[in-house]
């Protein structure tokens, strides 16, 4: 009976900065998205979005974003999420050109 | 110019303190977010994609060169070197940190101007004519009106949270630059048959996912009667307003639901009521609002220079034909300064050409500058003596495209590039249909033709207005865009009509290409404008253009 599930990660903003950020298996909101934790299983996935949710001081708008594996971690699979780990189209600002 | 009185001062500092000790809460983790949001909203403040966003009013469109200073200040101070005007004729700031919001919102003071009430169930920033006060065809100047109901909006006790924002435009040309029929409440400056001036009040006009065209609901209301006639509109609202369903909230489905004649006789019964309040202060604050927008003191010149430049420069003669409007002073013209560069983000200004268009109005403009809520900055007051050099200046900054009307002075909302609303991007699809058209080098011989972009189908880019709109959407998680034709935002208000299927981002561009180039082929001669042929010939060949494979006579299963 049980549909297959889409693998997620945890997405917020930062409350400070404002940018996107990713809950790693270790517990910290990373900057990049390959280096959090892909989920692959529902009930995890709703333990450790009630653990960002927690997190009101440290992010804002905590939610569950569809994602699959690559090759140097989770990717994204909708447009809009690959946008946040990104930055506009418009000009070279955010995330692409603040990657290490 | 209004200069801010002690009242206002006062009032904005206090609010300034208030936010900046509700940051300090929200950070040291006092305030959770779900308490702290309705309050950064009160003050503009939102979270987008990639970063929050500070919305700057700029009342009815109107600053001076040291406001545009100001922001050009905090572009470099706090941002990424850049703003963006809106549709709303406000500014945005695409990438603060929460922690430097307040020195923002205390330098804005210092040039009187805040972020209150831009976003909100509230009375938001009232917008007008960019060329109020300039304009040829006016009949006299909206803005002590915009500036009087700017008064009486901000901070209203009775309207800070009312069942949805609530949008007001005021024009006082018969010519309506100001979509004054796309607000809640839409005011045209009129004259009735006995030669009095007064308003006509448009009500439940709006865009967004049910777009309407508003309905008259007084014909004429003599000026002295304005604000207690608009007080008993935003009441009735109030009351009457939907607060179970945010998508049929607005003054428009108010409107649509209960008739424009219950709601008119619930509005004269309450303005009855209202007008004995007001006691005639209203009319004191006004007389005391119009010295301010006195006419400028304008200067005589020659202008052999600028005739002399004209025909022997075709750059600059392209410029002046495009870019310049009629001003109702000898001698004088408007000039809008395109912010639509082929290839530029709509509506964006860096600090460094905000410093130039801040110099110019000092030097030449009265100082004055005006945002359109075509995402363009306007020196209304210039003389013709002064031109030359002025578009010499604004060359050297990127500032002097003549595409002023033309296909690519495109709106386009910021879209999915930052808003975290949208559905789709616009700001690109923007920029490839201007280059597009720079290549063709067709659009001077295409003429007057507007375009306009949203990236959701809350339409902040005005799409249903356009005589071509596109609206961005997330079809099974790719972008597409939906095309309307016929639109048309001026006193012939009307909302356009979906084409067809949607396309995809790849193919949208050409789409455009081969309806335009289908207008030029049906045209009778460049005196017929696109949206003059649209109505002449119905949608069909423009349908057919853009759907070329059915032109057999397939219907589209709309
Ligand atoms: S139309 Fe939609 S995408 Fe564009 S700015 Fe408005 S809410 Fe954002």
């Amino acid at each position: 009976m049980s549909r297959r599930f889409t693998p997620k990660v945890v997405t917020a903003n930062d409350l400070i900065e404002g940018d996107a950020v990713w809950l790693s298996a270790d517990d910290r909101w990373v900057r990049q998205m390959c280096e959090a934790e892909l989920i692959e299983d529902a009930e995890r996935a709703e333990a450790r979005l009630k653990l960002a949710e927690g997190q009101g001081d440290i992010v804002v708008g905590a939610y569950l974003a569809d994602a699959q594996a690559g090759e140097n971690g989770p990717e994204p699979t909708h447009f809009r999420e690959t946008f946040r780990t990104r930055g506009p189209s418009n000009y070279a600002h955010g995330k692409q050109v603040e990657a290490a | 110019m209004y200069k801010y009185n002690d009242f206002d001062e006062a009032f904005v500092r206090e609010r300034v303190a208030q936010f900046s000790g509700q940051v300090a809460r929200r950070i040291d983790g006092s305030l959770s977010e779900d308490e702290f949001r309705p309050l950064r909203l009160m003050n503009g403040l939102y979270l987008q994609l990639h970063a929050y966003m500070l919305r700057v009013a700029v009342p009815y469109g109107t600053l001076n060169s040291r406001q545009m200073r100001q922001f050009a200040h905090i572009a470099d101070t706090y941002d990424k070197g850049y703003g963006h005007f809106t549709t709303r004729q406000n500014i945005q700031f695409n990438w603060p940190k929460l922690r430097d919001v307040p020195a923002i919102l205390s330098d804005l003071a210092d040039v009187e101007m805040h972020a209150i009430q831009t976003s909100g169930n509230t009375i938001r920033n009232v917008t007008s004519d960019h060329f109020a006060g300039a304009a040829a065809d006016e009949i006299e100047d909206p803005r002590p009106y915009a500036e009087l109901i700017r008064q009486w909006s901000t901070d209203h006790p009775e309207f800070q949270f009312l069942p949805r924002k609530f949008k007001v435009a005021i024009t006082g040309a018969p010519n309506d630059r100001a979509v004054v029929k796309a607000h809640d409440i839409g005011l045209r400056i009129v004259r009735n048959d006995a030669g009095q001036v007064g308003f006509e009040v448009i009500v439940g006009g709006g865009l967004g996912r049910t777009p309407m065209v508003g309905k008259v609901i007084r014909d004429f209301l003599p000026k002295e009667d304005l604000l207690p006639y608009l007080e008993a509109i935003v009441s009735v609202y109030n009351l009457l307003g939907r607060r179970d369903n945010k998508y049929k909230a607005r003054i428009k489905i108010t409107v649509h639901e209960n008739g424009i004649e219950t709601v008119r006789d619930l509005v004269e019964a309450e303005f009855i009521q209202r007008r004995e309040l007001f006691n005639g202060a209203d009319q004191a604050l006004l007389a005391e609002i119009e010295p301010a927008f006195a006419q400028p003191d304008y200067i005589t010149a020659d202008s052999q220079g600028f005739d002399d430049f004209y025909k022997a420069d075709p750059v600059f003669r392209s410029w002046v034909d495009t870019n310049l409007t009629e001003h109702r002073q000898p001698g004088y013209a408007i000039v809008t300064i395109s912010l639509k560069a082929h290839g530029a983000t709509p509506g964006d200004a860096t600090s460094e050409q905000m410093r130039v268009m801040a110099d110019l109005a000092q030097e030449f403009g009265h100082d004055e500058l005006r945002v359109s809520h075509e995402q363009n900055i306007v020196l209304p007051h210039v003389h013709k003596a002064h031109l030359p050099a002025i578009h010499a200046r604004l060359a050297a900054v990127g500032l002097a495209t003549a595409n002023v009307g033309l296909v690519s002075d495109i709106i386009a909302c910021p879209g999915m590039d930052y808003c975290a609303l949208a559905t789709a991007r616009s700001i690109p699809i923007a920029q490839q249909i201007a280059e597009r058209f720079d290549e063709l080098k067709l659009e001077h011989e295409v003429g007057p033709l507007k375009l306009k972009i949203s990236g959701c189908i809350n339409a902040c880019g005005h799409h249903h207005v356009g005589h071509i709109g596109i609206l961005g959407l997330d079809r099974a998680g790719v972008e597409n865009y939906q095309i309307t034709l016929g639109g048309d935002a001026t006193e012939n208000a009307a909302i356009g009509e979906r084409a067809g299927p949607g396309f995809s981002a790849d193919a949208i561009v050409p789409a455009i290409e081969r309806l335009v180039l289908a207008y030029l082929e049906l045209r009778e001669g460049p005196q017929e404008t696109f949206i003059d042929a649209y109505r002449r010939l119905g949608a069909e060949p423009f349908k057919a253009a853009l759907y070329p494979d059915e032109a057999g006579g397939r219907k589209h299963a709309a």
